[in-house]
Parts: C-alpha cells; sequence; structure tokens
C-alpha cells in the first residue's frame, strides 16, 4: 500500500512528477518506505527499510542515481577532493560526518577535502526515504553504507585508470593519501580523476575493515569550521543574486485570516519600496508583501502599511481556556494508541496499593533557530531556482510545482546551509517557500518580475505558526510497596501534527498520531494503557527537535523516579530492574551504567543542597543517559555537573556526538527556563521575540561531560536523542531538593 | 550619503539615514558576516566593532556611525587579535549551526582588546548578550581563554 504516494495523490500532488533526475522506478518505490518514521520516531513504523517494487527489476550495485560516484566526488588537478552532501545542514554537522565516511573508503587526502551540497534531485535522495530529506536523525544511519561504497567506488575507478595508464594489474596497485601508488610510481587523485570518471563503475566493493579505519571514528571538526568562524559561509538568508529584491509579508495575527482592506499609500512613499501587493499565504490566508530594494525599506513599508483584518469564523486559540478544555478530555479515555505496547489491561488499578494520580502540562514552543527564516524564488516562465535552507526539498520541489504551474523537473531547489533547524525547515505544507513562491507570482502578476527574497524578522518567526504542540498528559499509576507497577492508565491531549498533512495516512493510525505517543512506556516493562485525544486547534504544529519525546520522556522519567524514592529504591537500580534481558535492554543498561561510572553516581559526595537527578530515554533508536546534580539556591535552579552517555552504536564523528548531546542538552534547559512558551489569546500569539520568549545565555550552560558506548553496530542518530533526558532528570535532582514534583514545563518553582 | 570607516578604508552608502547599520553592511555593502537574528539588539549576532568597543549593528543607525571606523567579522583574520580568535574558534570546534558565531567572535575579540587575560565574570559579562541556540557556549569559554594565551 503506498500510503505516502496517495496521500499526496490526494493533494493533486505526482510523485511519478517528483524531480528524480532518475527514470528508475527504485527511487519512487522506495520514497514509499520512507522513514519520516525517523522524523516521527521510528518506534511508530519499525519496518522502514529500502524496499523494492516487486514488478521492478532491481538496478545492478552501482547504477542507481545515488550510487554514481561522478555525482557526489570532485576531484581537481591540485587534489581538492570536493563530496557532495545529500542532506542539509544545519549545524549537526552532517556535511562533514558523510564526508569522513566518503573519505575514507576513497582514502582521500583529508587536509584536501572539501564539503558541498547536492539538489533535490535523483542522486541526492536520502536511499532508504528516496527523497531528499533531513529528519529523524537518521542521515548518518541511511547513508553510513551509501558513501562508504561511494568512496570505495570511487577509489576502485581511480585504480582503474592507473592501472590501464600504467598498463599492470589494477591488484598491484595501492591506493594511499590521495595517491595511486605501484612500486615507485605514484599518481595523484588529481591527475587520474578525469580518466577515472570515464570508467565502468564497478557493481561490488569490498569496503575497509573498521579496524583500518583512519579518519571514520576519530573527533573531526567541521570542513566549514573556519568559514563559520570568519563570516565567510553562506546560509539562505545571504543569498543574493542580480537584480534581486527583498520582501517581507504582513500575515494576519490569526492563523488564516484575511486582508479585508489596506492602504499602501504611505509605504509606497518610502524610498526603496517598489510594491505593496496582496499575497496568498499559508491556511488559506491572505497578506500583503512589501517589495523593496532591501530588508529595511520592506520593513518601513510594512510598519507603514495600514491594513484591515478578517478574521471572521476563524478559530481563535486561547491556551488558558485550551488547558481547561484538555483538562476535561483528559477525564475520559481518549482513542485507543494503536501500538501493542499500549494496550494492556488496567482494571486492577483500583485495587493497588499505591497511587499516583496527576497530570503534566507542556506548552507550545517555537524553534527559534537563529537564522530566521528565508527564501529566494527566482520564477520565469520555464524555470523556477529556490535558494533556501530546507530539510524536505522533494516535498518541496513538488509543491511548487503545483504553486507556479511548473513541471517538477523546472524546480531546482538550491540547498542551502541553515543557521539552525530543529524541525522548523520541515514543513509538510512547505509553508514558508509556498510563500516565496506566491511573493514572486503576485510580483509577476502586477507587470515586472524579479528574483525575490523573503525575509522573516524574528517577530515573524515567533508568530507565523509551526509550534511543538500544546500537551497535557494525564497518568493514573497502581504500584505495590516493592515498587512494581500494576497498572498505569495514560491519557495524553494533543494536537495532531500530521493530520491533513500528506504524512497523515502513513504516521496517523486508528486516529492517533505516532508523533505524540512515541516515548511512552519504552523500554521499561509496566503494564500500560495510552489513549489519546486529538483536539482541533487553530494552530498549526509541528515536530520540534526529538519531536513526542519532548514530552513522554519527562513524564515517563519523572514519575519512574519518583516511584522508585516512594518504594525506597535507588533510581538507578529501579530502572535496571525494569529493562528486559533483550538486545534493547542491554543498550539501555549499558548507557546508564556508564553514566553512573563516569558520574561517581552514588560515591561521590555532594556539595550541601545538590541532589542526584537521574533519566535516559531512547529516541531515534539511540539511547541517551543523563546524570545530573542541582539543587536550589534562593528559590531557582543550580546545576552543578552534568553527565551524559549516548549509545549510538557505531560513532562516525565522536566530536559531533559530544556538541549535539551538548547543545540538545541546552535545548532542553531554555524550556524549564521561565517564560519559554508560546501562548495564545484571542488567537493571537503572545510572545515577540527573545525578551518574551527568552533563551539561556552563557551564563546557564551547565559543564556537561559526554562519553560513549563503544559498539560496532551500525550507527544511528544523534541530532536529536540528547534532549530527552536532560528536563527529566534536572527535574529528578530539583524534587529531591524541594520536596515537590514538577509537572509542567517551564518549571514552576516559586 | 553617509561616509565611514570600514574595515580600514572609506566607504559611502545612499540609504535613509535610521537604516541600521546591519542593514547598510548587508544589502548595501554586501558584507554579509554580520548576521540579523533579532533586530533589537537582544541576540548580539550581528556584533561588530564601532571605535574598537562591540556594538548591535541592528540598533545603530547609519547616521550615529558617519566618520566613525567599523570593523566586521570579515576583517577579523587581519587582525592580530581577532585573528587569535578565530584559529581558537576553529581549534575547538565552536561552531555547529555557525549563524550566531560572527557576533560570538566580535564580542570576544573586543572583550580581548579590553582585557588581556579575562576571568570567567569577564566572560560572562562580555558574552551574555550573545544567544547561541546550539549551545556552544561551553566551547566559545574555552575558545576565549585560549585565544588569551595566545595573544599573551
Amino acid at each position: 500500500m503506498m500510503y505516502l504516494e496517495k496521500a499526496l495523490a490526494k493533494q493533486g500532488i505526482d510523485l511519478d512528477a517528483i524531480a528524480l533526475g532518475s527514470k528508475q522506478n527504485a527511487s519512487r518505490r522506495s520514497f514509499m518506505k520512507m522513514s519520516l518514521g525517523g522524523a516521527a520516531g521510528i518506534a511508530v513504523v519499525p519496518s522502514l527499510s529500502f524496499a523494492q517494487d516487486a514488478k521492478t527489476p532491481a538496478p545492478k550495485p552501482g547504477q542507481k542515481p545515488t550510487e554514481q560516484p561522478a555525482a557526489f566526488v570532485t576531484i581537481s588537478k591540485d587534489g581538492t577532493t570536493t563530496i557532495l552532501c545529500n542532506r542539509m545542514d544545519m549545524g549537526q554537522g552532517i556535511e562533514t560526518a558523510l564526508a569522513m565516511i566518503c573519505a575514507e573508503e576513497l582514502e582521500a587526502d583529508w587536509s584536501k577535502v572539501k564539503t558541498a551540497f547536492g539538489n533535490q534531485k535523483g542522486n541526492y535522495v536520502d536511499p532508504a526515504a528516496g527523497m531528499h530529506l533531513t529528519g529523524g536523525s537518521n542521515s548518518v544511519k541511511n547513508s553510513y553504507t551509501q558513501y562508504r561504497e561511494l568512496g570505495a567506488r570511487t577509489k576502485a575507478m581511480l585504480v582503474a585508470a592507473a592501472a590501464k595508464q600504467w598498463k599492470v594489474d589494477a591488484a598491484s596497485l595501492k591506493a594511499e593519501n590521495g595517491f595511486i601508488v605501484s612500486g615507485s610510481r605514484r599518481a595523484s587523485y588529481g591527475e587520474l580523476f578525469d580518466a577515472a570518471m570515464k570508467e565502468p563503475i564497478p557493481e561490488a566493493v569490498a569496503l575497509k575493515d573498521p579496524k583500518t579505519f583512519k579518519i571514520i571514528g576519530k573527533p573531526t571538526g567541521l570542513k566549514v569550521s573556519r568559514a563559520k568562524s570568519t563570516g565567510m559561509q553562506p546560509y539562505g538568508i545571504d543569498v543574493k543574486l542580480p537584480g534581486m529584491l527583498t520582501a517581507v509579508v504582513m500575515r494576519p495575527p490569526v492563523f488564516g485570516g484575511k486582508v479585508k482592506s489596506f492602504d499602501a499609500a504611505a509605504a509606497m512613499k518610502i524610498k526603496g519600496v517598489r510594491a505593496v501587493l496582496p499575497v496568498d499565504l499559508d491556511r488559506g490566508a491572505k497578506g500583503i508583501a512589501v517589495i523593496a530594494d532591501g530588508y529595511w525599506p520592506a520593513k518601513m513599508g510594512r510598519d507603514a502599511v495600514k491594513v484591515e483584518w478578517d478574521d471572521a469564523g476563524l478559530g481563535k486559540a486561547d491556551t488558558a481556556a485550551m488547558l481547561t478544555q484538555y483538562r476535561e478530555l483528559a477525564k475520559s479515555p481518549g482513542r485507543q494508541a494503536p501500538a501493542d505496547r499500549f494496550k494492556a489491561d488496567v482494571s486492577i488499578l483500583a485495587s493497588a496499593p499505591n497511587k499516583i494520580s496527576t497530570e503534566f502540562v507542556f506548552p507550545y514552543l517555537n524553534h527559534a533557530q537563529m537564522e530566521p527564516l528565508a527564501c529566494t524564488v527566482d520564477l520565469k516562465a520555464n524555470e523556477c531556482h529556490v535558494y533556501t535552507a530546507s530539510q524536505m526539498p522533494g516535498v518541496d520541489a513538488a509543491t511548487l510545482a503545483q504553486v507556479t504551474g511548473l513541471k517538477p523537473e523546472q524546480i531546482n531547489i538550491h540547498v542551502q546551509m541553515a543557521g539552525g533547524g530543529f524541525g522548523r525547515r520541515a514543513v509538510p505544507t512547505c509553508e514558508y517557500l509556498v510563500e516565496a513562491a506566491n511573493v514572486a507570482k503576485s510580483y509577476i502578476a502586477s507587470g515586472k518580475r524579479a528574483p525575490i527574497k523573503v525575509v522573516h524578522s524574528r517577530e515573524d518567526d515567533l508568530k507565523a505558526g509551526y509550534y511543538r504542540p500544546f500537551t497535557l498528559h494525564r497518568a493514573e499509576i497502581g504500584y505495590d510497596n516493592e515498587g512494581k507497577i500494576v497498572a498505569w492508565d495514560h491519557r495524553i491531549v494533543s494536537q495532531s501534527i500530521l493530520k491533513g498533512s500528506p504524512f497523515e495516512a502513513f504516521l496517523v493510525k486508528d486516529g492517533v498520531d505516532g508523533t505524540t505517543t512515541e516515548g511512552m512506556k519504552e523500554p521499561y516493562a509496566i503494564p500500560m494503557r495510552v489513549t489519546v485525544h486529538h483536539p482541533e486547534v487553530n494552530v498549526p504544529t509541528l515536530w520540534w527537535r526529538s519531536v513526542g519525546s519532548t514530552h513522554t520522556a519527562f513524564v515517563m522519567e519523572t514519575l519512574l523516579d519518583e516511584i522508585a524514592v516512594a518504594t525506597k529504591k535507588d533510581p538507578v537500580a529501579y530502572r535496571m530492574s525494569l529493562l528486559a534481558d533483550d538486545a534493547r535492554g542491554k543498550r539501555h543498561k549499558e548507557a546508564l551504567q556508564l553514566a553512573v561510572d563516569k558520574s561517581g553516581y552514588g560515591k561521590k559526595q555532594l556539595a550541601s543542597g545538590m541532589h542526584w537527578g537521574v533519566a535516559m530515554h531512547e529516541s531515534f533508536e539511540s539511547v541517551v543517559a543523563f546524570i545530573v546534580e542541582a539543587g536550589m539556591k534562593e528559590g531557582k535552579p543550580v546545576i552543578g555537573e552534568v553527565t551524559a552517555s549516548v549509545h549510538c552504536n557505531f560513532c562516525v564523528n565522536p566530536r559531533t556526538v559530544e556538541t549535539q548531546v551538548q547543545g540538545s542538552a541546552l535545548m532542553a534547559l531554555a524550556t524549564t527556563m521561565e517564560n519559554h512558551a508560546i501562548t495564545f489569546k484571542d488567537g493571537v500569539v503572545q510572545q515577540n521575540n527573545f525578551h518574551d520568549f527568552p533563551m539561556p545565555r552563557i551564563t546557564d550552560m551547565p559543564k556537561i561531560a559526554v562519553h560513549i558506548v563503544p559498539s560496532n553496530d551500525p550507527p544511528k542518530g544523534i541530532g536529536e536523542p540528547g534532549l530527552p533526558p536532560f528536563a527529566p532528570a534536572l527535574a529528578n535532582a530539583l524534587r529531591r531538593a524541594t520536596g515537590k514534583p514538577l509537572r509542567e514545563m517551564p518549571f514552576k518553582l516559586a | 550619503m553617509i561616509r565611514f570607516q570600514l574595515n580600514g578604508k572609506t566607504v559611502t552608502v545612499d540609504v535613509d539615514p535610521s537604516t541600521p547599520l546591519l542593514w547598510a553592511l548587508r544589502d548595501n555593502l554586501n558584507l554579509t558576516g554580520t548576521k540579523f537574528g533579532c533586530g533589537i539588539a537582544l541576540c548580539g549576532a550581528c556584533t561588530v566593532h564601532l571605535n574598537g568597543d562591540a556594538i548591535r549593528s541592528c540598533m545603530t543607525p547609519i547616521s550615529a556611525v558617519a566618520n566613525q571606523k567599523i570593523t566586521t567579522i570579515e576583517a577579523q583574520a587581519a587582525d592580530r587579535i581577532g585573528k587569535a580568535v578565530t584559529d581558537a574558534w576553529v581549534k575547538h570546534d565552536v561552531a555547529q549551526c555557525g549563524y550566531c558565531q560572527s557576533g560570538q567572535i566580535m564580542s570576544a575579540a573586543a572583550l580581548l582588546k579590553g582585557k588581556k587575560n579575562p576571568t570567567d565574570a569577564d566572560i560572562d559579562a562580555a558574552m551574555a548578550g550573545n544567544i547561541c541556540r546550539c549551545g556552544t557556549y561551553t566551547r566559545v569559554r574555552d575558545a576565549i581563554k585560549d585565544a588569551a594565551k595566545a595573544i599573551a
């Protein structure tokens, strides 16, 4: 069943027409098996492997567009080796990680390796997803073997070219550090490259023994580190094309609102303003684009436009009222979550000797990536070039083809470096790209044409929508005096992220969105029932770094900790006792034990007032445990040393694992801090900028040591798994300091 | 027409005098290393030097820099202290997404121009205006200390 294909077809999107750059159905078909479950939590969709359509003969190895060395590796005469990245980089370092993997097998000179990005077309699709997609922490996981083979194939072709030139047996040649060597003869990759690319692509290639790795597995700095430290790294917002104009958009205060009337006279008097035009926006909204020579005149123009909005008949979200409504809903069970692990019989609950009956509240969250959204569209009669940092250029191209009336192959998405993403750049509706295309269309309709860059202000970014959903959990737990949980009845009230999106058919089952429940229960052996209410609210929602686990991990790990302490069990030992003796349980035990060993948990004497806090969580197939030292001082939390341990299987770049886990922890810390919440009144976002949606500063950063469990199993994700367990570990330490559990984010500590 | 010194060269720019220096740099003078993050001096991504002091270019009208000396991230590699800071940034792999790092580096370089051997409290005071959403703060601190040693 090609769920996604049908879902997209319903929206008029023809996947055959998505510019995959290849006539081979393999790419297209594999799209159906894609793992946006990765973006949504692997637990939701267990079978995500690349699968061939039965009717299509499998192409021979080396024949797929994703296996073509020439599309990924370029070596110039001076040896500069450019390796193209088939993902978007938003700081997770994937351009370096994939280059490391390829360079290892290529036996390249790492000092001469550079990185660049591929476009949305056939060569650069995720080999498991069949489309250009960055999400679900799955880039290394899905492309590890692909990039090793690309490196190995390129090397084999260089060897073949040298063998031909020297008239020797290829088997007698060696590749080392950018040279092909035969006895005293040496030829650089740069000299051989053009000839090598004319050699046939080998079908089968032998891969290196990991014990001989020189690059993979070594802590490695980002290839773009110098460019990013000298102002030389261009981002999407920095794009400049000849004759380009800049636009800002006036969006309605209530999602879906329409311009009733507007007066552009004052705006048009501002020097540099070229046009003030009505423009179609997301969710059927109609707004106004102010197009000018640069950002500042555009912004001044927007400030001068007088507008009256029509928001009649629209839902007007009010988070205070929603809390009451969500509480009411949680009084009764919702739809049964489809996974078997959520279907326990909880009738025994009433007779349990000890009970916890409580609720948790999590606010809407904005991603607040540091680079405000920006998208440049150069729309012409028969082609369209789009310059932006997007996590889903494959879906974008198909959607923009519809919006522009062009053919998908006429859409070219030039993937840019992103100043952060965290999920905001993976919008199923492609909202900010569609908006930019509509601005370009409006300008053309007015009789002019120019490439136009639409730039969000910070306020636009905070108010334009797509938030981690406001979520309420209700837990009824029964446990005995030994801490054994006899029944756990759980209800979640949260908007569905995927309902109405092309991914609905794929990830929403039995009316329950898998992104809402991911992270509940597993891996613990607990009899649990989970039911879900999905209220309809006029607020666009989206995945946000680690998605459902942003709230489910907090609920699970704080409640288990409370039960451990209430039954006089050590929180680490208690968790260990709930883990199975299978492979999954083993990974959790290894991660938790490493954190215990490295932190000195239970052994080290903590300063007076400081307490241990423990939590662990698996997301995107990686397990992260945190042990936090924390206490309260003058009503405020004080964080001491923080120890993280990571089980992500084989680790390609330990430096990136460290930075991703540290960064994830800080992002989690932000969610605990005062006022870090998006709230609504009369349908309008109440926050504006970093003064009322505050961010942690250098003074808030705890010291976080990151340790990695050694493993030779196939690599898993690291962009997100560090986030979910940090906040509950901190909450568990603070509960011990105050004696009061924390049930709300941001934390209420007063 | 407003004239000022930019990275050692005299430049003129013809924009409304209220235009923030940030947008004159980015849109008119084509120096995009200075970043737009918040527009109201809350995040520090737009930090540049005015006569050697760190300022937020997003709230500094171009009229205020007439005949003054402005230095941006693009000129740091050619500056003794700026070079030490950027080298330390690369050595410590500070950047993740990197978007805020131009501003972080400009704040750090201004700090080191005034204080050769900054304490943690000095670093806190100088850097608390620069937001990093990727959480690179520990490396920022380590890199500043390393750069201080390099220029000592």
